[in-house]
């Protein structure tokens, strides 16, 4: 049974998603290790981390995508579960440094020195760990989703209620983590890691590692997503995104779907803030920041929602530009960035994707849907909604 | 009796109002030099001058001796005050209150003073300031005395006790008084009295004199004093609770008027504006711009610039939002996420428009007069600006209940709540409705916004803070319904505010929040949910 | 009322008000094993409120609601109630557009509805067959690969019967089967109907008096919430009071 599901997440269009993504995870190491200085194949050192956070954002807008584009939930609250991940992570590399600290001390890191720590707080035991942290990366984004989408799904809080409760949620988060006493570093969060794994995080080979487990991870997470999305499930999750009360009827339980879906998408968002704290080198809480949550909506819309390629490309686009724009003209940035949500959302309902799709039409009897693609609802990835069986 | 003091009154006010002959002047400038040479006992001489002329310029001149900012310039032997400043000290002429320039310290000789000199001193400020006959030179007086309980000022407070008019500064007095006789080896009838006395106080202050008693005092009138703090402790409880609703309903009207315009656009169209901060935001500036327009054109109506700022700020942001509705949402009907996403990115241009053409800086919006300040009602402290917020908010609400009770637009926008396609069906322009709608709510929004820029900061990110909340306001309350949204407001701004002094600001906000989350599962659709097939579909 | 044992569906006295209007008031109604029953009446007389009662969408105020004689279904919820073996055709075709047409009778097939059973569900050679069977049944045979949004009107009606057939249920409640239909798929529609109800119950609520006549079948009349009439399509429409209040109107 799993061979076949395996089988069946990799069709032609993910099975070309993973090849390029293992080709990247070899290439751009290669580039900035192998090949030398001067040759215009070269790759700076300084763009390995950041090409491996645009990863670890494409890895959180596919999150994003599983829940929204395929099962209709929008989460304004994904950063919360990549912040998790991502705190989880920093709490390991804490531990890592050990005695090296401004403050020597062998266990406690510098802060809770500073704040006058005697012991360290029960949650942060374990985190010496390798493998312990790493269970915690997946199951503290998990169980948070699955807490709240147990609650939230069951008592049929839909569409934009359940987005504001998801804002409210990490809006909450970002409160608390901002506290000193919550013994997570206050709002100078977790910085100054010296070794993953017993690697230096600053060396350049450790960054080209980072990178490629970056690539990696986004690959797993396609072929995870994929075999999710092409199974009798996936069909399922989209039939709750375009009508839940009628799946009910067909005795189906929309509120497992959804919670199972959330709760997937929320460890994948946590595996992506995992990777990221190492190669930032700094996790703070204005990661909480609501903000983040729908600057990762943006991401997915833009290159399409309800595809997997669509998020990855929307991410690594986006940020992309914010790059070269917060360089080259700062003031700029917003502007684009919320006149990019307008665009999206009145002229390019599908994305990126959908504009190649528009290009490529359907075999078969397409010209009318592509004739009035835009504004007829029929052509959306959401499709004309199921009408709610009331009369 | 009565005209006697009367006469007397008018005679000092004169005094006070009439320019000082120059003559007396001099003698007053020679006396206040005459601080500055000598040993301990000449000052303590030249002081008792000073004071025995009961001039008002004395005190000061004490205060800085005692806080030892007073100096000798050694150019001239002239005593000036000093305070530190770029370069040296900032030097003020003790005599009328010149500017004397700044001089290097090394220009001056500080007078010194000892622990003898500063009790006098006290004394002597005390004496001057207690009978002084302008009132909050009187209070501050005596709560210097009740701080200090200086035994040698007994004998002055009774006769400052027995003039005292005002009843706030003679029961500040008589604590202080009921303080010295603690301390001083009266007997203990005269301390038990003292006690009762403070006791009967029953605020705040003197429960703090009670404790700072309780080890001093004799063992008999322990128990009295213990009983007197609960019982004080009990009564306080109950002001504390009085204070603390006082603080939430105040929250709660800011709450309000951030919410009440979302509760209109969300309710009534069911449009999720990300950009409502926004919206507040644009009316805190348009408040400011007002203050800058008549600032230069009318200064004289400085003090009613809010009564221009509401219409101002009403119009604009309703125009705003009309704009936006027929720009933006009207495109976008029945995709509710994606109204959502396009709003938010609309609120992201607003803000870096407005931080572009103000600057990223806080703007000064300049309160009122009658805004500022605060007043004590009992046991109550309270601010004017929150007070008038609250009536400002009660005032918006009931005009919206009008608007949408009384007039032929609020019955066209209940009926495209209820059922859009049956109100389109009878010739209800429903697109018109929804634009005045917007407008009707962003334009609300936007009178929050001078409201609230007289107790936030006006800045570009204004909105961001409150869009939260009224949206945890709205969907508590329930969508669809002004009173609501009312009673989501008043319950979550009084049950933040009682939870803060246990649980501290942020906590306090978190627990609502989680709480609203929790709500929210058991009620999807807010406390006063409209029922009915009609909302369903 | 009479025993409940031996029914298929049995509502006794049920009720229900929103807002104080009271939808159903005290309505009884009887379905037996293998039989198909007609549900007439005016709009707003209740019956797609009944229907809600019955797979769980409303709980009733009062009254007993009874499948398979046994079952209380005012306890359940949609999914328990439909898992039961109970189907519903809605009044709006309501198909999954975004599936295609095959895929909607996938979702609708009788089989495990766990999470864990849809992710590694596989389709079998005799569920292949069988849905092919339920094509040809519908007549989108042809059509199987196609968007369901793709359907016409009538279509998508028969697509949603055809996934009422795929969940295999005791009991099918048909919500206006035949609107927006032409007369000629209106009769294919009530032979359909006629075909379905030889092995299961079926309850039909449909305004279209040719079609009601056409199923030929027992009759109830609801008005205001209550049963008006029963019996014959003739005998109920010969019913003075239901010329007063239905269809004289």
């Amino acid at each position: 049974m799993i061979t076949q599901m395996l089988f069946r997440a990799l069709d032609r269009k993910a099975i070309w998603l993973v090849v390029a993504l293992v080709f990247i995870a070899v290439a751009i190491p290669v580039a900035n290790l192998a090949i030398p200085e001067g040759n215009p194949l070269h790759l700076p050192n300084y763009m390995v981390p950041l090409l491996g956070k645009y990863l670890n954002y494409a890895l959180l807008a596919l999150a994003l995508d599983l829940v929204w584009g395929y099962c209709g939930i929008l989460s304004l609250g994904h950063a919360a579960f990549f912040a998790l991940g991502a705190y989880a992570m920093g709490m390991y590399l804490m531990r890592q440094i050990g005695a090296r600290g401004v403050y020597a001390n062998p266990v406690l890191p510098d802060f809770m020195v500073f704040l006058n720590y005697q012991d360290l707080p029960w949650f942060w035991h374990g985190f010496d760990l390798w493998w312990f942290a790493f269970l915690m990366v997946l199951f503290v984004p998990g169980l948070l989703a699955f807490a709240f989408g147990w609650f939230a799904f069951r008592s049929r809080v839909t569409g934009v209620y359940l987005s504001i409760i998801t804002q409210a949620m990490t809006y909450a988060l970002l409160l608390a983590f901002f506290r000193n006493d919550l013994g997570l570093g206050g709002n100078n969060g977790l910085t100054d890691f010296k070794d993953i794994l017993g690697f230096n995080v600053q060396a350049a080979t450790t960054r080209a590692g980072l990178f490629a487990a970056s690539a990696l991870a986004l690959a797993l997470a396609v072929i995870i997503c994929s075999a999710i999305v092409n199974s009798k499930l996936g069909k399922v999750m989209v039939a709750v995104r375009d009508g839940e009360s009628r799946t009910r009827f067909l005795g189906w339980r929309p509120e497992n779907v959804k919670l199972f879906a959330f709760v997937v998408s929320a460890v994948l968002a946590g595996i992506a803030g995992a990777l990221y704290t190492p190669q930032v080198g700094i996790i703070n809480p204005g990661e909480f920041d609501p903000a983040n949550s729908i600057e990762a909506v943006i991401w997915v819309a833009v290159g399409g929602r309800g595809t997997l390629i669509g998020p990855i490309i929307g991410a690594v686009l986006v940020n992309a530009g914010k790059s070269v724009f917060t360089g080259a003209f700062p003031d700029f940035w917003l502007y684009c960035l919320g006149g990019l949500f307008i665009f999206v959302t009145l002229f390019m309902p599908k994305g990126i994707v959908g504009l190649f799709q528009k290009l490529k039409p359907r075999k078969g009897k397409e010209a009318s849907s592509a004739a009035e693609a835009g504004e007829d609802p029929s052509t959306l990835p959401q499709p004309k909604p199921v009408p709610e069986p009331a009369e | 009796m009565a005209t006697r003091i009367l006469t007397l009154i008018a005679f000092l006010l004169a005094l006070a109002l009439t320019p000082l002959p120059a003559v007396a002047q001099e003698d007053f400038a020679a006396q206040i030099n005459a601080l500055g040479p000598g040993s301990f006992a000449d000052r303590t001489k030249a002081m008792d001058v000073l004071v025995a002329t009961g001039d008002e310029r004395v005190p000061p001149v004490l205060q800085a001796l005692s806080d030892g900012n007073l100096y000798i310039r050694e150019s001239d032997g002239k005593v000036v005050i000093a305070s530190k400043a770029a370069g040296g000290l900032q030097l003020t002429d003790p005599v009328d209150g010149a500017d004397l320039g700044v001089l290097p310290s090394g220009e001056l000789e500080k007078i010194k003073t000892n622990n003898g000199l500063r009790g006098k001193i006290r004394t002597a400020i005390g004496k001057l300031t207690l009978l002084s006959p302008d009132q909050p030179t009187r209070l501050s007086a005596a709560q210097s005395v009740l701080k200090n309980a200086d035994p040698a000022m007994l004998e002055l407070l009774d006769q400052a006790i027995s003039a005292e008019a005002d009843p706030g500064i003679k029961s500040t007095m008589q604590m202080a008084r009921a303080l010295i006789v603690l301390k001083t080896d009266a007997a203990l009838e005269d301390k038990r009295a003292a006690v009762d006395l403070v006791v009967a106080q029953n605020n705040r202050a003197a429960q703090t004199v009670l404790r700072n008693t309780l080890d001093t005092a004799p063992d008999e009138l322990k128990p009295t004093i213990a009983a007197g703090i609960d019982s004080i402790g009990r009564t306080l409880a109950v002001w504390d609770v009085g204070q603390n609703l006082l603080y939430g309903i105040s929250l709660s009207s800011v709450l309000l008027l951030a919410a009440i315009g979302l509760a209109i656009t969300f309710g009534v169209m069911g449009v999720i504006n990300m950009a409502h901060g926004e919206m507040v935001m644009l009316g805190a500036y348009t408040t400011y711009v007002t203050q800058l327009v008549i600032q230069s054109v009318a200064p004289g109506l400085m003090e009613y610039s809010l009564a221009f700022a509401v219409p101002a700020a009403f119009l604009i942001t309703a125009l705003v939002g009309i704009g936006i509705e027929r720009g933006i949402i009207r495109w976008l009907y029945g995709r509710p996420l994606e109204t959502l996403l396009a709003t938010w990115g609309l609120s992201l241009v607003l803000q870096q428009l407005v931080r572009t053409i103000f600057g990223p800086t806080n703007k000064l919006v300049q309160p009122p007069q009658w805004m500022s300040g605060t007043f004590e009602l009992w046991n109550l402290s309270f601010t004017w600006n929150r007070l008038w917020i609250i009536v400002f908010a009660i005032a918006v609400f009931i005009a919206l209940q009008i608007i949408l009770n009384r007039t032929p637009l609020g019955l066209q926008m209940r009926a495209v709540t209820q059922n859009r396609r049956m109100a389109s069906a009878m010739g209800i322009r429903t697109p018109f409705v929804d634009a005045m709608t917007f407008g009707l709510g962003s334009g609300i929004a936007g009178m929050a916004g001078v409201a609230l820029s007289q107790i936030d900061n006006v800045s570009p990110n204004l909105g961001q803070g409150y869009i939260i909340d009224s949206f945890m306001v709205v969907v508590f309350g329930g969508v669809g319904n002004l009173w609501g949204t009312l009673i989501g407001a008043v319950s979550l701004g009084v049950a933040n505010k009682f939870l803060e002094p246990y649980a501290g600001a942020v906590l306090a906000k978190i627990a609502i929040l989680i709480l609203i989350i929790l709500f929210i599962q058991r009620r999807p659709r807010g406390l006063f949910a409209l029922k009915g097939r009609a909302i369903e579909s | 009322m009479t025993d409940k044992s031996g029914t298929m569906l049995y509502l006794n006295g049920v009720s229900v008000s929103f807002d104080g209007f009271k939808a159903l008031n005290h309505l009884s109604i009887i379905v037996h094993p293998g039989e198909m029953l007609a549900i007439i009446g005016p709009n707003g007389a209740g019956k797609t409120t009944m229907m809600d009662i019955i797979t769980g969408k409303t709980r009733p105020d009062d009254g007993e609601v009874y499948f398979d004689g046994r079952t209380d279904l005012t306890k359940l919820d949609e999914a328990q109630i439909a898992n039961l073996g109970i189907g519903r055709k809605f009044q709006k075709p309501t198909v999954f557009e975004s599936h295609t047409i095959w895929d909607n009778l996938v979702l609708a097939l009788k089989r495990p509805r766990s999470v864990l059973a849809a992710l590694l569900y596989s389709e079998s050679p005799e569920d292949k067959a069988r849905i092919e069977e339920i094509l040809e049944t519908v007549r989108l045979t042809a059509r199987k690969d196609e968007l369901a949004a793709d359907l016409s009107h009538g279509q998508k009606q028969w697509l949603e019967i055809g996934m009422l057939l795929a969940q295999d249920p005791k009991l099918l409640l048909v919500d206006e089967p035949v609107a927006g239909m032409t007369d000629a798929e209106t009769v294919e529609t009530a032979k359909l109907l006629k075909q379905i109800a030889r092995t299961r119950s079926v309850v039909v609520v449909e305004h279209d008096m040719s079609f009601v006549r056409e199923l030929g079948t027992r009759v109830t009349c609801l008005a205001e919430g209550s049963v008006l009439a029963e019996g014959s399509l003739d005998q109920v429409s010969a019913n003075p009071i239901v010329i007063e209040r239905y269809l004289g109107r």
